[in-house]
């Protein structure tokens, strides 16, 4: 039988997976509204009419990396004079600057994989911030990160996993993940870790009771199939493990990468096929993010229309994206976020960095 | 059945809807049914194609006797940001736009109601824009324009139509309609012509076989019904001349205008905006086309509003300044490859057009 729409929707109706070829068949229609309609209708399902957001502040200990990976603005060498390294005092007094806000409960620690630091800098950076602000909700280190520390360390993932989380860890952001497809991995990241050991960090990460995000970045070199297919792969870990939170889809901000000159960004008509798409294969994901940095806050707005339930947080500090040129605002009010939410006809919802909801608007 | 049931069954059909049959989509329909909807009736009035057309801009003065509290453009009578191009400027500006511009098919000028000048300096500047392009397509002149001309030369509309048309004019743009209600008028724009006034001169243009647009700007002081009935005197005109080749709708931009100092006025989402287009799409069932000013929205809402009815991306322009005064982000030049990539993207055929969408050039479909 053919693909079409309708065979979709009856699928989904039914209650029944959907499948590769079904995936597929909805990124070559362009029925833009009906996909989005179903994705929504799936959403209300699975979430409901709450979006979350959370007031968090992002810190990115330093951006001198040893991944070089190319599709990266971000990371650089310790040699290139935007190379930055926040000594614990500044991470200590952003933190207590942005916790000036009552409201400011969640904060979010990814890095460039330092040439230098030891591990145990990065347990004691956990262990100070958290004696300093027992109260915060800390989620941190990418699957890419935690093997690096794995291979400076010499140690397991577990024994790794576990002495952060001793150290005061409580979460963990989808970075990382890209394209959990080898062969793309070794033409866009070949110095970091692999499709296998991303996987693999997640599902010790939930084996230790610490829920963690997957992401996606795409609109880089990757094929729609190899898209559907890194959904499968998450789908399938979800099913082992239960413990993924939300998923995120990045599209690829080509700008001040290596890949600048080959590659435009991709249109926001994929952006929001996308992020419906991924609600609809991701059935057994709880949160679909609506990433409003890389997406800008208006398309953001549009795409809890098309799936998303989640638009991140007021992300005071973000760096990564910025520096791949994003037009995006640096940070934005909580109240901007609510009045978005409020207008797509969505109740805000406020939470910590596990999704727990901490109040409602 | 209930009468939502009724409403949602209709605009599905493609049946004429009632106002009450519009409002109440407006206020219980999904954003993305009207989307589902709008794409279809958009697809029963140009199938798969998705038009730009490639123009130039000029804006001849800002100095304005009107001083319309919406708008960000005009300045006062001897202001310092007051200019006016002189007939040879312009002849300058057209020139480099034809080195420019390889393919340009209209010149679209809108220009302020401005103080300095009487009627024959509209007519020298149709003469020599015609002289330079003699095939050029010449849209100018919103109806507030036309209207300020019958007062400044003591001649009727048909008059000022007849001489503009005699020095070169092909059509009129769709602007200075706002909303065609004249307790929003009174407010937003006092000083220029009222509603009648613009209606008498959309159809007097329709009858002397000059053909228009049409427009709405909304999103500030008006009612969901004014800003709905307004559609309706748009469809009422269209049934009875026909004249009308596309419409446009502007949201409004509150940055840098007196109405905004007046007014506590919450500016537009992407969301209101993709939501009216599709629904002037479905109220609009008999004018042709439904541009979205990518100017206006910007690059990405333009694209998506192609999910939501619109079949029109405008086109490529140069040196428009009143929009860009009223804080648009957009950037003010646009090229063809953009604009095809962004119709292919979203699954439609690009097709560059000129100012009466007869087709120039046309991708053809893979
Ligand atoms: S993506 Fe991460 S690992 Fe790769 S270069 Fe950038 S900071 Fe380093
Ligand atoms: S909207 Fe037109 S008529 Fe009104 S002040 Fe501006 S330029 Fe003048």
């Amino acid at each position: 039988m053919d693909i079409t729409l309708d065979t979709i929707e009856d699928k989904i109706h039914s209650g029944q997976r959907l499948s590769k070829e079904d995936g597929l068949a909805l990124y070559s229609s362009n029925d833009l509204a009906r996909i989005g309609q179903l994705a929504d209708s799936v959403r209300k399902k699975i979430s409901g009419d709450y979006v979350y957001y959370n007031v968090n502040l992002h810190v990115n200990l330093t951006n001198i990396c040893i991944g070089q990976c190319k599709f990266c603005a971000f990371g650089c060498k310790s040699s290139s004079d935007k190379a930055y390294e926040l000594t614990k005092q500044s991470v200590l007094s952003r933190i207590a600057k942005a916790a000036e806000d009552p409201d400011m409960k969640n904060l979010h620690i990814v890095s460039g994989l330092h040439p230098d630091w030891p591990y145990e800098y990065y347990l004691d950076i956990i262990k100070t911030i958290k004696a300093n602000f027992p109260l915060l909700h800390l989620k941190g280190f990418t699957g890419v990160e935690i093997m690096h520390f794995v291979k400076i360390s010499g140690k397991s993932i577990e024994t790794v996993l576990r002495e952060l989380i001793a150290a005061g860890l409580e979460a963990m952001p989808g970075g990382g993940a890209e394209i959990l497809d080898d062969s793309i991995r070794q033409i866009l990241c070949p110095n970091k870790a692999t499709s296998t050991e991303w996987l693999e960090v997640a599902r010790t990460a939930h084996r230790l009771g610490i829920t963690t995000n997957a992401s996606m970045l795409y609109g880089h070199i990757e094929t729609k199939e190899q898209r559907i297919n890194h959904l499968l792969t998450l789908r399938a870990l979800q099913d082992e493990t239960g413990g993924l939170q939300t998923f995120i889809c990045f599209p690829f901000q080509p700008k001040n990468t290596a890949l600048e000159d080959s590659i435009t960004r991709t249109s926001v008509w994929d952006d929001l096929k996308t992020m419906a798409i991924s609600r609809l294969m991701l059935d057994n994901i709880h949160n679909i993010k609506a990433y409003w940095v890389m997406l800008t806050l208006p398309v953001a707005m549009l795409a809890l229309g098309f799936g998303a339930n989640d638009i991140d947080g007021t992300v005071g500090g973000e760096k990564i994206m910025h520096a791949a040129g994003v037009s995006s605002q640096k940070a934005l009010s909580k109240n901007i976020l609510i009045d978005a939410i409020r207008e797509a006809g969505r109740i805000p919802a406020e939470c910590d960095c596990n999704s727990k909801i901490i109040r409602t608007f | 059945m209930d009468e939502l049931t009724r409403a949602r069954q209709k605009a599905c059909a493609g049946s004429r809807l009632s106002f009450d049959e519009a409002l109440l989509l407006y206020r219980k329909a999904s954003l993305l049914e009207l989307g589902q909807w709008a794409r279809a009736a958009k697809e029963r009035h140009s199938g798969k194609n998705v038009y730009y057309n490639i123009n130039r801009h000029i804006n001849l003065s800002n100095t304005c006797t009107a001083l319309c509290p919406l708008c960000a453009f005009s300045a006062k009578q001897g202001d310092t940001r007051g200019y006016i191009l002189s007939p040879e400027k312009v002849a300058e500006m057209i020139s480099r736009a034809m080195q420019e511009t390889p393919g340009l098919t209209e010149i679209h000028i809108v220009s302020s109601l401005c103080p300095d000048t009487n009627f024959s300096y509209y007519t020298d500047i149709l003469h020599t824009v015609r002289k330079l392009l003699p095939h050029v397509h010449i849209q100018a002149f919103t109806p507030a324009e036309i209207i300020y001309f019958t007062k400044i030369s003591g001649l009727s509309i048909k008059e000022v139509l007849q001489h503009l048309k005699d020095a070169g004019l092909s059509s009129l743009p769709g602007g200075g309609a706002e909303i065609l209600d004249d307790s929003v008028r009174q407010i937003i724009c006092p000083d220029k012509a009222s509603s009648a006034e613009w209606i008498e001169t959309m159809k007097t243009a329709h009858s002397m076989g000059i053909p228009t647009n049409s427009s709405i700007l909304y999103g500030h002081i008006e009612t969901t019904e004014q800003r709905l009935a307004h559609l309706f005197k748009l469809r009422a005109i269209q049934d009875e001349t026909g004249g009308f080749g596309a419409f446009v709708s502007f949201p409004f931009y509150p940055q840098n205008t007196k109405l905004a100092e007046l007014y506590t006025i919450k500016p537009l989402t992407a969301w209101e905006n993709l939501k009216f287009i599709a629904l002037s799409r479905l109220v609009l069932d008999n004018i042709d086309h439904i541009k979205a000013f990518w100017i206006m929205l910007s690059e990405e809402i333009a694209q998506l509003s192609l999910a939501f009815g619109a079949d029109d991306l405008d086109g490529t322009v140069g040196e428009e300044k009143i929009i860009h005064a009223a804080g648009a982000k957009s950037g003010s030049i646009m090229t063809r490859k953009k604009l095809n990539d962004m119709i292919v993207q979203a699954g439609y055929i690009p097709a560059e057009r000129d100012s009466l969408y007869n087709i120039i050039k046309q991708a053809v479909p893979s």
